[in-house]
């Protein structure tokens, strides 16, 4: 499953690494490091960490190739 | 497609037109899902010179450096399906905007009714051919090139020199410093990141590296690279007139713009980039907007009424996002439901254990004041002003303040600041000269490229727009 995560909206607060750990890590104290095409079988553990990140931060793919997350990880404009 | 009227025109465009997008990657693939969501039901082309689909640059000197994510795991998430032709592996070579066709390697030519261009920048290798083809020489810039870099890093070798410690360059001395590979840093400038942050943020970026076992080597050019008989590189002799032996050299010497393919198309395009206005339609060589070509992504340059009018050209991810949004949103929009791009320029680094966020343009900016934490800590919040208005900010470690300061830039808001923050050291008492080296002498280039002449520098309101 595909993911991208928008660093510039993320402000390290930690919940995605919390709620799906083999998906996302802090690499230090604030920095994120993730798996952009995790294991299917995380499938729920991510789609948690997308809903509950603070900043909306995480897009994820569904299975069809089509956004399962809403808006999510859309850019601000303007 | 003669318009009868302009609706007529645009209804027709909107069902069954035809549009190209030169450039497969991310700005190309946001714009593309934008005009599908927005309702365009045409002809779509993606035509990009790398065979792979979309892909994320980011995580390549990063993850993957570091082995934790394979280079091939990073293609980008669609946030819907854009039902395109797709030309991959097949670059663009040339346009003909009078008969709107554009010319392909393989001999073929797509025609479109608008067009857009996403062509971004490719890594400047290093300049010296021959020295550039030895075996163990590389350029981080595409899949294919972490492919290789990751492959030599993880066979362990005696020692890396990186030439060049802008953001990429300092993030892959990080990844070999993690690896526990030796590395050596060479840098033009006097300290690491200093095209883009300046001089006293460039003094902290230095001492992480140095903390970090980096031998970092600032003023210095390296002069050649010498090989051994069987043509792998052995040694980098320095403007010092020292030498290290050395297994991997990675140049990390910035950004070229793909514009080369347009130089005889009458668009305003060289190596700055492509001209463009507020609304990414580009400009042609007589200053002339056009009607039917848009541009976006590290290629644009364009306006911002926040930054003097200037031409900005961002090497920046969240840019390359937000303008094919706005590019693909006005393309099949009547003219008084267009929008401008006046995107708040953002970006990001991870090295050496330290988040690094940047708002605004920090290189137009003389003056420096650290309003938060203290930079002795690598903990910080610094402010950037110019003639007396704040211009940008960055965190070292502190990116929750950001939001706060770039409503401050937004609003042209006074430098030095006027409002208390919470953790000021003696340090952020006085602002001090931000230390931006002349540009004019060599150094890696910064992510932002400030060109083009500035009619009034006064302060302005800016209300962003919601959307």
């Amino acid at each position: 499953m595909r993911l991208v995560v928008d660093l510039n909206r993320c402000q390290g607060y930690a919940q995605c690494a919390f709620l799906a750990p083999e998906v996302f890590a802090m690499h230090g104290d604030e920095a994120l490091m993730y798996d952009p095409q995790a294991d299917d079988t995380q499938r729920e553990h991510v789609l948690r960490a997308a809903s509950a990140c603070p900043v909306k931060a995480i897009t994820v793919e569904d299975e069809a190739g089509a956004p399962a997350a809403g808006r999510a990880g859309a850019s601000r404009v303007g | 497609m003669p318009p009868v009227s302009a609706d007529g025109y645009l209804g027709k465009f909107r069902r069954e037109g035809r549009i190209v997008i030169v450039g497969a990657s991310l700005a190309g693939l946001r714009a593309a899902e934008t005009l599908r969501e927005e309702g365009f039901t045409g002809t779509l082309t993606m035509v990009g010179d790398e065979p792979h689909e979309p892909y994320d640059r980011p995580p390549l000197s990063k993850q993957v450096l570091l082995g934790k994510v394979p280079y091939d795991h990073t293609a980008l998430p669609r946030r819907r399906a854009i039902d395109a032709q797709w030309r991959l592996g097949v670059a663009a070579t040339g346009l003909n905007p009078a008969d709107r066709q554009v010319h392909l390697a393989d001999g073929e030519s797509v025609e479109y009714d608008r067009l857009l261009i996403t062509t971004g920048v490719r890594a400047r290798p290093w300049p010296n051919d021959l020295e550039a083809d030895l075996d163990g020489v590389f350029v981080l810039r595409t899949k294919d090139d972490a492919a290789q870099l990751h492959h030599r890093l993880k066979a362990g070798p005696r020692r890396v020199l990186v030439i060049g410690a802008g953001f990429t360059g300092s993030e892959i001395a990080s990844a070999c410093r993690e690896r526990e590979l030796p590395v050596t840093v060479a840098e033009r400038g006097p300290a690491p990141l200093v095209g883009a942050l300046g001089g006293v943020i460039g003094g902290v970026a230095a001492a992480l590296q140095r903390e970090h076992g980096v031998d970092l080597r600032c003023g210095v050019q390296v002069t050649g690279l010498e090989g051994d008989p069987a043509g792998r590189v052995r040694r980098a002799h320095f403007s010092d007139g020292t030498a290290i032996e050395v297994d991997v050299v990675v140049a990390s010497l910035g950004a070229t713009r793909n514009t080369e393919w347009l130089a005889a198309s009458g668009l305003g395009a060289g190596p700055r980039g492509i001209a463009c206005d507020a609304g990414c339609r580009a400009f042609d060589v007589r200053g002339i907007v056009t009607d039917d070509i848009f541009v976006a992504g590290d290629v644009a340059r364009s306006p911002h009424p926040l930054f003097g009018y200037q031409f900005l050209s961002l090497e920046h991810w969240g840019n390359a996002v937000a303008q094919a949004e706005v590019a693909a949103h006005n393309m099949i929009s009547a003219s008084s439901d267009r929008r401008p791009h006046v995107w708040m320029p953002s970006f990001w680094s991870a090295q050496f254990g330290v988040n690094i966020k940047s708002v605004g343009v920090p290189p137009m900016a003389d003056q420096i004041l650290i309003t938060q934490g203290s930079l002795a800590e690598h903990r910080f919040t610094a402010a950037y002003g110019h003639q007396g208005r704040v211009i940008a900010a960055v965190t070292f470690d502190q990116a929750k303040w950001l939001d706060f300061y770039e409503r401050q830039i937004e609003q042209a808001a006074p430098f030095p600041t006027d409002f208390p923050t919470v953790d000021r050291r003696p340090e952020g008492m006085q602002p001090q000269s931000a230390g931006f080296p002349d540009p004019s002498l060599p150094s890696h280039g910064p992510t932002v490229t400030l060109s083009g002449h500035s009619p009034a520098d006064r302060r302005i309101s800016f209300t962003p727009l919601r959307a």
